[in-house]
């Protein structure tokens, strides 16, 4: 038994191809877990920021400075009544959430949070990732039509409109980053999201910069491409408050809705990851041949366990500035807490073994939350697309940009 | 890695795909045929993979379950339901059906009888780390010429929606 724990901590392999069920296992729940905090937080992080960009406090009063405030809306989702429309569809109805729910949560099947750190690793990774969140669309279309009611109808039209376009911009970007995997005469070319990352670690490059400014292009025209395919803000036409209430989830509440709400973040999320592994070197750490040898190796292996203790330190900083009134002690006390937790985390990561073994994953998850900030900004500041212009963008202008950019990767890499 | 339950998957994928197949045309209600017909695609999309082609397995529901079924269902959704269900749902050409259902049955048979001399004993097990690749060798090396009159023939099916749909060009 303990052999066969330990036998694949000691493969260089991911734990799919190792064909370890049990790390499998343990892979699928931690991913699961990891991306219901991740959620959870991004939920906070996001009325946060909003607020402080529009100067306000956001949420404050549950916890201190509002850290459980997502725990008590989750709680209040979960107690709330679910209603059915009485003319509405039930099968589809029920259906539904799942389907997004479940085309959101698969794609991190395949998503590399470092050479071994991926349940598993397929030939066709990107392929699979693009696949299967194109299947989220079903969900909104059905969730849209099963309502039986007019504002979710048309959200659940344009979002359709919206997905399957934009999805061309972003897969004529994709190719172009799977091609530059094979140029310059270093090895085939591969689909593979390991293999993507090991082909930018060989070819010494992340693919944001090769072919300046081709691969920034491809990567430009991708980051918006999945701000659309993700249905947020500016391109949140499905679900513009204004014009159609909540889209097409209009007539879902308490648990449902809170399946969909899962499901936006955790897409982001996978996307952002897709983002991040062909374009920003995925798992690597910043500059890894320019900085290279034992002194720096060390100092990047540092970071993350002194991020953790910075972030603690500014937990203790609140916990100073707390007001000394007798109604805020268990305030207080809380926030002190908080930020024990992400100090002994931060101790934690300094330990040499689990230092080496999950810096990865810590690169990984900083660059895409690097990218889920963005998603936060794009909100915070830019207003509104009107429909016609959202499809003017997609077909008159990414469509013809991806193809530009395609064909021009393939001529410069065939040059060089 | 060794395949696990092979027997069970396939099976359980050609079931799946027979009975949704079934389901697209006993459904009253257009959209829940739609919807079968995407689960009727994803159980080939899974046979696919069990073949060791998965580069067609992920081509198939990008295309077929992401992209055009979403375009069907998206007309479908336009259409009034009530007045679509009141519809005849079958036309009554029993003899075309029995004729056509029959010779599909004894080339089943067929297939069945002299299946060994016919088909190869065992399955060529392709390499499936190189699927991808053999594939694009394939399209751009040997049927290049098919190819490119497939992409011609959407490009003029392209062309023709454009100058159906637009008055003034």
């Amino acid at each position: 038994m303990l052999d066969y724990i330990t036998s694949y901590l000691k493969s260089d392999t991911t734990p799919g191809q190792a064909g370890n069920f049990l790390w499998v296992f343990i892979y699928i729940l931690l991913i699961f877990l990891g991306l219901s905090v991740a959620v959870i937080a991004m939920n906070w992080l996001e009325r946060k920021i909003l607020a402080h960009m529009q100067v306000r406090l956001g949420p404050m009063r549950v916890g201190p400075h509002g850290l459980l405030q997502p725990i008590a809306d989750a709680l209040k989702l979960l107690i709330k009544e679910d209603i059915m429309p009485a003319e509405a569809d039930p099968f589809v109805f029920w259906i539904a959430p799942l389907i997004v729910v479940i085309t959101a949560f698969t794609v991190f099947i395949v998503v590399p949070f470092g050479p071994t750190h991926a349940v598993t690793d397929m030939n066709i990774g990107v392929l699979f990732m693009l696949g299967v969140s194109s299947l989220s669309v079903l969900g909104v279309v059905m969730a849209g039509w099963s309502s039986n009611s007019h504002y979710p109808l048309i959200g659940a039209l344009r979002s359709s409109a919206q997905m399957v376009s934009y999805e061309i911009a972003m897969g004529l970007a994709v190719v172009s980053a799977v091609l530059m995997t094979s140029l310059n005469r270093e090895g085939t070319g591969t689909l593979s999201m390991i293999g993507i990352v090991q082909a930018q670690q060989a070819q010494h490059i992340w693919f944001v910069f090769k072919f300046f400014p081709l691969g920034l292009m491809a990567f430009v025209i991708f980051a918006i491409a999945m701000v659309a395919e993700t249905n947020r803000a500016p391109f949140d036409l499905p679900e513009a408050e204004s014009e159609l209430t909540a889209g097409f989830h209009t007539e879902y509440s308490g648990f449902r809705w809170s399946l969909f709400f899962l499901a936006e973040y955790s897409a982001m999320i996978a996307v952002s990851s897709i983002a991040v592994t062909l374009w920003l070197g995925g798992w690597m750490r910043p500059f890894p041949h320019w900085l290279s040898g034992e002194t720096w190796d060390l100092v990047f292996s540092l970071i993350p366990g002194v991020t953790f203790i910075l972030l603690a330190v500014i937990a203790f900083v609140g916990v100073i500035r707390m007001p000394k009134h007798p109604y805020f002690r268990v305030q207080t006390i809380g926030l002190a807490g908080f930020g024990a937790v992400l100090g002994l985390i931060g101790l934690l990561l300094f330990v040499p073994p689990v230092r080496d073994r999950l810096q990865d994953i810590f690169w990984f998850s900083a660059k895409v939350a690097g990218s889920m900030y963005m998603y936060i900004w794009y909100r915070g500041t830019f207003p509104r697309y009107r429909f016609d212009q959202l499809m003017k963008v997609g077909w008159k202008v990414l469509l013809p940009l991806g193809i530009g950019v395609l064909i021009l990767t393939a001529l410069v890499g065939i040059w060089l | 890695m060794a395949p696990v339950a092979t027997t069970f998957f396939f099976y359980f994928l050609s079931g799946l795909t027979v009975l949704s197949g079934a389901l697209v045309i006993t459904r009253k209600n257009p959209v829940h045929s739609a919807l079968a017909l995407i689960l009727a695609l994803l159980g080939q999309a899974g046979l696919y993979l069990m073949l060791y082609a998965p580069f067609v397995a992920g081509v198939q529901i990008i295309l077929y379950a992401g992209g055009i079924m979403v375009l069907f269902l998206f007309v479908i959704m336009l259409v009034n339901i009530e007045r679509s269900q009141k519809e005849e749902q079958f036309n009554k050409q029993w003899l075309v059906g029995i004729l056509a259902a029959v010779a599909l049955g004894v080339l089943f048979v067929l297939v069945y009888a002299k299946g060994k001399s016919l088909f190869p004993e065992h399955a060529v097990q392709l390499p499936e780390q190189s699927n991808t690749q053999q594939i694009a060798v394939l399209l751009y090396g040997n049927y290049m010429f098919a190819f490119e009159i497939a992409s011609l023939l959407l490009l003029v099916a392209i062309i023709g929606a454009v100058v159906m749909a637009k008055k003034r060009i």
